[in-house]
């Protein structure tokens, strides 16, 4: 039902954190239109493959909008203009036209190195969480379920924010570099329910503090996260955030 | 510290002496508005707030949160360029939601500080320090000789100035620059200490888009007064 | 043929699990410190059991091929988890529970192992409340449920669409607490490749660095392997494109048995592939079967022009429709179980009645309701799912297209059927042990608890299960003589040795320099497996699918070209050693169907159904776990041994969704 498109892909290629790194292109050839971005990147790769050249490397993995992994900046925005949030794997190439240079980049950003081409290290993200993301409790036997109420509309909420993919979008877009949606996220799912509570101002204490000593930058909020955040979180998360931690520091 | 140690900290001091700034541009509009109304009138208020101890504690104190807000600017900005790393991106579209002064803060505020300098040159220089350095007497003596409005006749020198058109423009391009920098910097100031969620986020957009935009009026309007009727306006009073 | 000892505890079904806590060896708390424990996979399994091993006082290596744990592909399971909490009291119980979960199994399944899953499946509900998973609630602030397919109460929990990520962004943050704590270090971008056995007892792990593509040696006390199932070997499924087989192939060749591997779950309603560029199914809701109605032209013309793309399924009018769901499940219509449903679709469109340009895609169409319940209540159900299929596909689910007769058709989905899950897996017994001491398997890697299929909501439940409240207790049962041995150096000659083979391995790949991409190889795979061995299989068929396998492994060996280095991250070496195992998993699930001759859940079997096109189970004959040995080569043909189900609680039934 779609015709096929022709177009220029420009990627980038980099071989590791100190490489310089810089861009190929290549002419592609009648791609259909339900190609996602990713499975055009496969038949990219299948023929450099075939050419014995080595592939484009990105990463990738469920390939549904879910796990996070993609991270790739499609012609100036993160994951690649979408209607609505969506991560570069649901991106489709009908959304292009025949004839345009598509150009693909890493995420860049100091927090997120090169590793190689447009896959990045984002353990960043990984260590924020491990400094308090989470709240404390054993396996085993806690209460039941149904013994802690929470009124819908902050189940709601909490949900929301806990929907964050953890894909880097917002730092990647972001001028200043900085991690506040995704840390802001995590800690307002957790200050917006009961269980949470009794750690809030710990954990974004914690959470704030692990964010700055990996040199993510300071947020000026210019709104750049929450424009490209294929699950849609907001700023309203940072203002939260700001709030528990200027809070947790006038108790202290 | 963790207003000097933390990114939230740092930009609650941001926050903070931007909304005290405001604070005093607001009261520093009004102050200005009388003058249309009547010179006499502004004349007093100078003479108020001239050369008397309380005026120079107020100086100082405001002297300080301009420069914490201007060294604070640098520091975030540096500190926020590294964040960025070295590589920029080779193609780059800003999204719609994206307001331009919030991406320019640093150029709109150095544009500003700029036009403050050629303000106090304008103002501080020629009515307050004469007088503090020499003196009222003296001072008004030097100026008599010079040929330039009495340091105490505050209302002389709004109308000395901008009879320069050159003044004017520089006046007006400081001011539009005010105006963006304030449009962000207003909600923005807002968000980072906390007072926002999904409806408040609005409102205070709207809010401070009001209140900068009448702000900014109250100073435009003096300028072009007495840019295009400072004769007229005298001789209304 | 021997019989192997699946360790079943004492007692009536119902109180085995609370007998054998009661009575298994625990570990001191100071010994616990001098154990390590090495858990591979980070979902929900993975991920839970490493926390919970972390907290009790293990010190636990968990590894990951993704850049961070919360990346495991229990992420996209998007329906909900199965608990018998009852909450909305409409009779559900433990007992009910297990019985719909072995009934849904088709009879295949352990009993014992089904009921302790029931019996934990309420604590898995609590303990991710507690840590904050912000599942559905009601106005009152109590928690939700939904109901789902196979069972007659409304038992599943969910968060939005999202459940999985929720359980398994709970299980990270249980594990990213963990990691601050010291107690478990993290291996990101790491694969196990092989598992080193000493003494006949497994004592570590050889895992590729994916980064520096360096081979390192860890040792430890106990390995348990968590890395989900076989899909992929199909190349087109549901599952993401890192998973793969080779962890659990490792321990298979290392002498683990595999069980039941041709049970495989085939999901009804994806959408079609869309030609042969393809990489990856998605997912629809199986939910919207509940308004949508499954149809094919009933003119053989109407489906040539479709598949010529000359008309529109909205050109083809009612009296045309063949809904054949409903016309040959009169009881259960479009909501027949998932094997069910695949099947006829399969069958329609072997007939020439698919309706896309591959002739391989159904009708799922909503005018009916549409015009019954009007087009906001069906937005309202399935807004986001008709969003997420226009965006996929550039067809809106919701627009009216033709009006024939006064009657209004809008746009049908196009679906259908695709490899999903993997209810088979390495064997284990009730301590969800392999069959090499000191190795365990846990989640979708083994085989335990869905029998020959699985029903909706469980897997996140069967692995939450394994990890948090099954794994913990049952490893300290073989953990608590350990503590007396000495730490095992990696410099130990098994180490080498087996460290020495994985290198030959993968310079045996490196040195093949042939002319074909791994992707195009696995993609044959794939086709061979879909054909021979996919929904609908016969003996002949498994047979030329066998030597079909053969034949590509020698041109795999012969031809296949890896770009790149030896050294340094090379994706292109990672997929062909995926694809190595995926080769030999494919026959494997031959073999295993080749041997059933039945048809039961997963498992379809043409020979063996009833005259209506029903499966037809053979109690008699095959009523075992079919475990799988292997034989030194991956040439030769594995070992079949037959662990015996013995059902105390349940009679077993024919499963009948006609009326």
């Amino acid at each position: 039902m779609d015709k096929n498109i022709s177009f220029t892909i420009k990627y980038w290629k980099q071989n590791g954190p100190k490489d310089q790194g810089h861009f190929e292109s290549r002419q592609m050839k009648d791609i259909p239109g339900d190609t996602s971005f990713l499975e055009m990147l496969d038949i990219l790769n299948e023929e450099l493959v075939e050419e014995g050249k080595e592939p484009f490397v990105f990463d990738h993995d469920c390939r549904e909008g879910i796990c996070g992994m993609c991270s790739l900046y499609v012609n100036g925005t993160p994951h690649g203009k979408t209607e609505r949030g969506a991560t570069t794997c649901q991106l489709y190439m009908r959304k292009f036209k025949d004839g345009d240079t598509i150009t693909v980049e890493p995420w860049r950003s100091a927090g997120f190195p090169v590793i190689k081409d447009c896959m990045v290290d984002r353990t960043a993200f990984d260590k924020i969480m491990q400094a308090g993301g989470y709240v404390s409790v054993r396996t085993g036997a806690p209460q039941d379920a149904n013994a802690i109420l929470i009124p819908k509309q902050d189940a709601d909420e909490a949900m929301d924010c806990a929907s964050c993919i953890g894909c880097g979008a917002c730092v990647a877009a972001c001028k200043n570099g900085s991690a506040m949606l995704f840390v802001s996220s995590k800690v307002s799912q957790l200050a917006l329910l009961p269980q949470g509570r009794p750690e809030a101002a710990k954990r974004a204490k914690a959470m704030v503090a692990k964010m700055d000593e990996l040199g993510f930058g300071n947020c000026t909020n210019t709104r750049a996260c929450e424009a490209v955040c294929p699950k849609c979180e907001t700023i309203t998360n940072i203002a939260r955030l700001n709030r528990e931690f200027i809070k947790a520091k006038l108790a202290d | 510290m963790w207003l000097c140690n933390s990114s939230i900290g740092r930009k609650v001091v941001m926050s903070v002496t931007g909304i005290a700034l405001i604070l005093f541009l607001t009261f520093h509009g009004c102050m200005n508005v009388v003058a249309l109304i009547s010179g006499e009138a502004y004349n007093m208020i100078c003479e108020f707030l001239g050369a008397n101890w309380y005026a120079v504690v107020a100086t100082a104190g405001l002297a300080a949160l301009t420069v914490i807000h201007i060294i604070y600017a640098f520091w975030l900005t540096l500190q926020n360029r590294k964040a960025r790393g070295n590589n920029r991106y080779a193609v780059t579209s800003k999204p719609e939601k994206v307001e331009w002064a919030s991406q320019n803060m640093l150029v709109l505020g150095i544009i500003v500080v700029l036009g403050m300098l050629l303000h106090l040159f304008n103002f501080w220089y020629n009515m307050m320090l004469p007088e503090l350095l020499y003196g009222k007497f003296d001072a008004m003596m030097a100026a008599q000789a010079n040929g330039v409005p009495a340091p105490g006749d505050g209302y002389a020198w709004i109308r000395f100035t901008f009879s320069c058109p050159v003044y004017v423009v520089l006046y007006i391009v400081w001011l539009a620059a005010l105006w963006f920098h304030l449009t962000h910097g207003f909600w923005s100031a807002i968000q980072t200490i906390g007072w926002s969620g999904h409806i408040w986020f609005n409102r205070w957009k709207t809010i401070g888009n009001i209140y900068v935009t009448i702000l900014v009026l109250m100073f435009l309007a003096v300028v072009l007064g007495f840019a295009f009727c400072g004769s007229c306006s005298s001789a209304c009073c | 043929m021997s019989i192997i000892d699946s360790k079943i505890p004492e007692g009536p079904v119902a109180e085995k699990w609370t007998n054998y806590k009661a009575h298994q060896r625990l570990v001191n708390p100071k010994n616990k410190l001098k154990l390590d424990v090495i858990v591979v996979g980070t979902g929900l399994a993975g991920a839970s059991a490493a926390a919970s091993l972390g907290e009790m006082g293990f010190n636990v290596y968990n590894f990951c091929i993704q850049d961070s744990p919360r990346r495991a592909h229990s992420i996209a399971a998007q329906g909900g988890i199965n608990a018998a909490k009852n909450y909305q009291n409409d009779g559900d119980s433990v007992y009910r529970l297990f019985y719909d979960t072995v009934k849904g199994g088709d009879y295949r399944a352990r009993e014992a192992n089904v009921y302790r899953l029931a019996e934990v499946s309420n604590a898995i509900i609590d303990q991710c409340v507690a840590q904050g998973v912000p599942f559905a609630r009601e106005y009152g602030g109590t928690l939700a449920n939904r109901s789902f397919g196979g069972a007659q109460v409304s038992r599943t929990f969910y968060a939005k669409g999202q459940t999985g990520q929720q359980l398994l962004l709970g299980a990270y943050s249980a594990l990213s607490a963990q990691v601050n704590a010291g107690k478990v270090k993290l291996y990101c971008r790491y694969e196990m490749l092989d598992v080193v056995i000493i003494d006949g007892r497994a004592r570590g792990i050889i895992a590729k660095n994916l980064v520096t593509g360096k081979l390192e040696r860890f040792s430890a006390n106990a390995v348990v392997i968590a890395t989900g199932g076989y899909g992929n070997t199909y190349f087109l499924s549901t599952n993401a494109m890192g998973c793969n087989v080779t962890a659990a192939m490792a321990c298979y060749r290392k002498g683990a048995y595999f069980a039941n591997p041709c049970y495989v779950q085939i999901h009804p309603t994806c959408i079609p592939v869309h030609g042969d560029k393809q990489s990856k199914l998605t997912l629809m809701s199986e939910s919207l079967r509940n308004d949508g109605r499954i149809w094919v032209p009933k003119k053989l013309e109407d489906a040539k022009a479709l598949q010529a793309g000359t008309k529109k399924g909205s050109d083809i009018p009612e009296e045309d429709r063949d809904y054949y769901l409903e016309r040959r499940y009169p009881a259960f219509g479009n909501l027949v179980p998932r094997d069910v449903a695949s099947r006829a679709a399969k069958e329609r469109c072997d007939k020439g009645y698919g309706v896309n340009n591959t002739g391989l895609a159904v009708f799922l169409d909503f005018s009916e309701s549409i015009e019954r319940l009007g087009i906001d209540v069906i937005l309202q159900r399935y807004g986001n799912l008709f969003d997420m299929y226009e965006e996929i596909t550039d067809v809106n689910p919701g627009e009216l297209a033709n009006t024939i007769n006064g009657m209004k058709y809008y746009n049908p989905m196009m679906i259908f059927p695709a490899i999903h899950y993997t209810m088979g897996g390495i064997w284990v017994d009730y301590e969800l042990q392999t069959t090499i001491p000191g190795l365990f398997a846990i989640g979708e890697c083994n085989f335990s608890d869905h029998g020959a299929n699985r029903l909706g909501a469980s897997a996140l439940m069967q692995g939450l299960a394994d990890g948090y409240f099954v794994l913990p207790y049952t490893i300290q049962n073989y953990l608590a003589d350990q503590a007396i041995w000495p730490r095992i150096s990696t410099d130990a000659p098994e180490f080498v040795e087996v460290e020495k083979a994985t290198e030959a391995r993968i310079q045996k790949l490196m040195n093949i320099k042939g002319k074909r991409s791994v992707d195009s190889i696995h993609k044959e795979l794939g086709h061979i497996c879909w054909e021979y061995i996919g929904m609908g299989r016969t003996a002949e068929g498994l047979k030329e699918g066998i030597k079909r396998i053969d034949a590509l492994r020698k041109e795999f060996e012969s031809n296949l070209f890896i770009p790149g280095s030896r050294e340094g991250l090379n994706v292109e070496l990672d997929k062909a050693v995926h694809l190595d195992d995926f080769i030999t998993m494919g026959k494997l699930i031959a073999y295993d169907a080749l041997s059933r001759n039945e048809s039961c859940g997963g498992h379809f079997r043409e020979e063996y159904q009833t005259e209506e096109g029903e499966a037809k189970r053979d109690d008699a004959n095959y009523f075992y776990v079919g475990c799988w040995k292997y034989q030194g080569t991956d040439e030769a043909a594995p070992e079949l041994i037959k662990e015996p189900l013995e059902y105390e609680a349940i009679k077993v039934q024919t499963r009948n969704y006609k009326n």
